[in-house]
């Protein structure tokens, strides 16, 4: 290909509604989807501005009020922790590195399983069947136990949560994008690509990507309360962030020492993980119903 | 069927080998080791003590030694536990964390399957409404919330239940501990239920079975039930999975003597052998759980032939 041909793009409006319009009107018309963005953008509100919004520091120490029920005289809405800590303040802050985990390492399992899925299915032939192989050998890794191991051994570092559960998540996504690429890449509008002389990566990224994004964004959606869980379950363990910063999992094992004496401090932070956790599995529910071409 | 699973058993060795050996690499690169202390010891000891665990060797010597260890079934000693083998530590946990996982894997099934049924049967009833809400509270709220809550609830207010402890596997001991690993699980396989029944009660042959005139219970029962269970017992290959896993914090939140404890102080104090025995356990307890899945799966569904 030394010659370029014409370019391919070129400004067409279509007439109609687009698949993403369509969708957009079909998930508002879901109300628990709805509810769940509304009660999610609440969360994250509370997350982005935590420091303004109480008068408390998350990791200052009031000695006189150790394990405090909710006292409003004093503005610890939610109580105090073990240490003397304010712990409205302290769940949002376990939100803000929840949230952060359960994005990022999202972010992280989308790179590579959109990648590696889209480049063994358009492929195809024997790179697919070597590659899928290897997926299929790490699925039946126990993971977990490798996530614990390493939090153990090379300690308890945020990054390496990231990495680590990002690492873990990209298995299904893989597989998802393959099976979409495998169905997409014989359309004739890849075969133009080809024939206009674009390259591989080109249509990999440019052409494919962006045509299976509807079960991506999905299954990300969904990935999104996985990463969380798992988060705080190696947080509940003991191995995840470090103090004086918190987590979920964190504030709730410390609660689920003390319940018999301090319930409040079990209750509150469990009630955020959960409603999180319903918000993002209710959206990728409805973002499934509206993108789903099945059900139309 | 025998060579279905002759050659399932013979897929599962480079898995098997796999673990083994991103385990044994990923505790050695690790910092720290299993007789480094805060207090250095005099080296002239400390050097007699490597030798005696053959820790003096090099990385690929120990690799291997271990593996021809395991290949007959010896786990080596305990580096922190004095005077035990890792065998003898493991022998003793594994019953427990065994009927721990298996018990709370049938639970989910058995309810989740009949609260799937149910809620398809009577598809947009209020009975309907109530299992799928419960449902999505149950995947919802993790394991580890649910059993704090449970024993807060039913130990301490109500003090119905033991609040921990094993009691040699006590049945009043075993019901909170289960419950809490089931309950999400019976969540996700109601729902899976409820999903797949509904498809197949609209599908043909039910049709034309209902269209002889069976009788509504037999139709259930004799042809839509095989067909609607089928994506739910592919899903309990992963449930085995998460419900192994999940019994690591179990163990931990009621105070129960599996392998799950030995599993987390044999990481904390670097314990090699017995990180690795435990991994090995719950690795194999994990790769057998599956093919006991898969094989109950063929005798579901007439398409699949074990042998070839």
């Amino acid at each position: 290909m030394t010659d370029l041909p014409l370019p391919l793009e070129t400004e067409i409006t279509p007439l109609g509604r687009s698949l993403w319009q369509d969708a957009r009107r079909r998930l508002f018309k879901n109300r628990a989807a709805v509810a769940s963005l509304i009660i999610l953008g609440i969360i994250l509100f509370l997350a982005i501005f935590a420091p303004l919004l109480s008068p408390h520091p998350y990791d200052e120490i009031y000695w006189d009020r150790i394990q405090a029920p909710p006292d409003f005289a004093n503005a610890h809405w939610f109580g105090t922790d073990g240490n003397g800590r304010d712990l409205f303040i302290r769940t949002l802050y376990g939100a803000r590195v929840s949230l952060a985990v359960g994005i990022l390492a999202t972010l992280v399992s989308l790179l590579i399983g959109v990648t590696y899925g889209a480049v063994s299915g358009y492929f195809g032939g024997k790179v697919d069947s070597l590659m899928m192989r290897f997926v299929d050998v790490m699925y039946a890794m126990p993971f977990m136990f490798f996530v614990i191991l390493l939090m153990v051994l090379f300690g308890r570092n945020i990054y390496l949560i990231f990495a680590a559960l990002g690492a873990v998540e990209w298995l299904t996504m893989a597989r998802i994008v393959r099976g979409q690429t495998l169905s997409v890449k014989r359309r004739e509008f890849i075969e133009a690509a080809r024939a206009g002389g674009v390259r591989t990566y080109g249509i990999i990224f440019r052409h494919i990507v962006p045509n299976i994004l509807g079960p991506v964004i999905v299954y990300a959606t969904l990935t999104i309360p996985q990463v969380i869980l798992t988060e705080s379950f190696i947080s509940f363990l003991g191995l995840g962030v470090q103090e004086p910063l918190t987590s979920w999992g964190v504030l709730i094992s410390e609660g689920a020492r003390v319940m018999e004496e301090s319930p409040w401090m079990l209750v509150f932070p469990a009630i955020f993980l959960a409603t999180t956790l319903f918000c993002f599995n209710f959206i990728g529910d409805g973002l499934r119903d509206a993108l789903d071409p099945k059900d139309r | 069927m025998l060579r279905y699973i002759t050659f399932r058993l013979l897929g599962a060795i480079p898995t098997m080998l796999l673990i083994i050996t991103a385990a044994f690499f990923l505790m050695r690169v690790a910092p720290g080791g299993p007789f480094a202390s805060e207090r250095a010891l005099p080296p002239e000891i400390e050097a007699r003590i490597l030798a005696h665990y053959k820790l003096d060797l090099p990385l690929w010597r120990q690799y291997f030694d271990y593996l021809s260890h395991i290949l007959v079934g010896d786990f080596g000693p305990s580096f922190r536990v004095r005077d035990f083998t890792v065998f003898e530590l493991l022998k003793t946990g594994f019953p427990v964390s065994l009927k721990l996982g298996v018990l709370a894997l049938i639970v989910a099934a058995i309810f989740g399957m009949g609260a799937g049924i149910a809620a398809a049967l009577r598809q947009n009833t209020r009975l309907d409404y109530l299992v799928m809400s419960s449902a999505m509270t149950g995947i919802a709220i993790p394991n580890f919330v649910m059993a704090p809550l449970l024993t807060l609830v039913l130990g301490v207010y109500l003090s119905w239940l033991p609040v921990g402890g094993w009691n040699d596997g006590a049945i009043r001991n075993m019901i909170l501990p289960i419950t809490a690993l089931a309950l999400p699980k019976i969540a996700y396989i109601a729902r899976l239920t409820r999903g797949s029944m509904v498809e197949t009660l609209r599908a043909d042959y039910v049709r034309t079975a209902r269209a002889k005139g069976l009788r509504a219970r037999l139709v259930v029962l004799r042809h839509a039930l095989k067909g609607a269970l089928l994506p739910v017992v592919s899903y309990l290959g992963p449930a085995a999975a998460a419900i192994i896993t999940g019994s690591v914090v179990i163990e931990s939140i009621f105070d129960l003597p599996g392998i799950g404890r030995y599993f987390i102080q044999g990481a904390l104090n670097r314990d090699y052998t017995l990180v690795m025995g435990a991994v090995i356990v719950y690795a194999g307890l994990i790769i057998s759980l599956n093919l006991l899945v898969d094989i109950a799966y063929g005798f579901l569904d007439p398409k699949v032939k074990y042998d070839r």
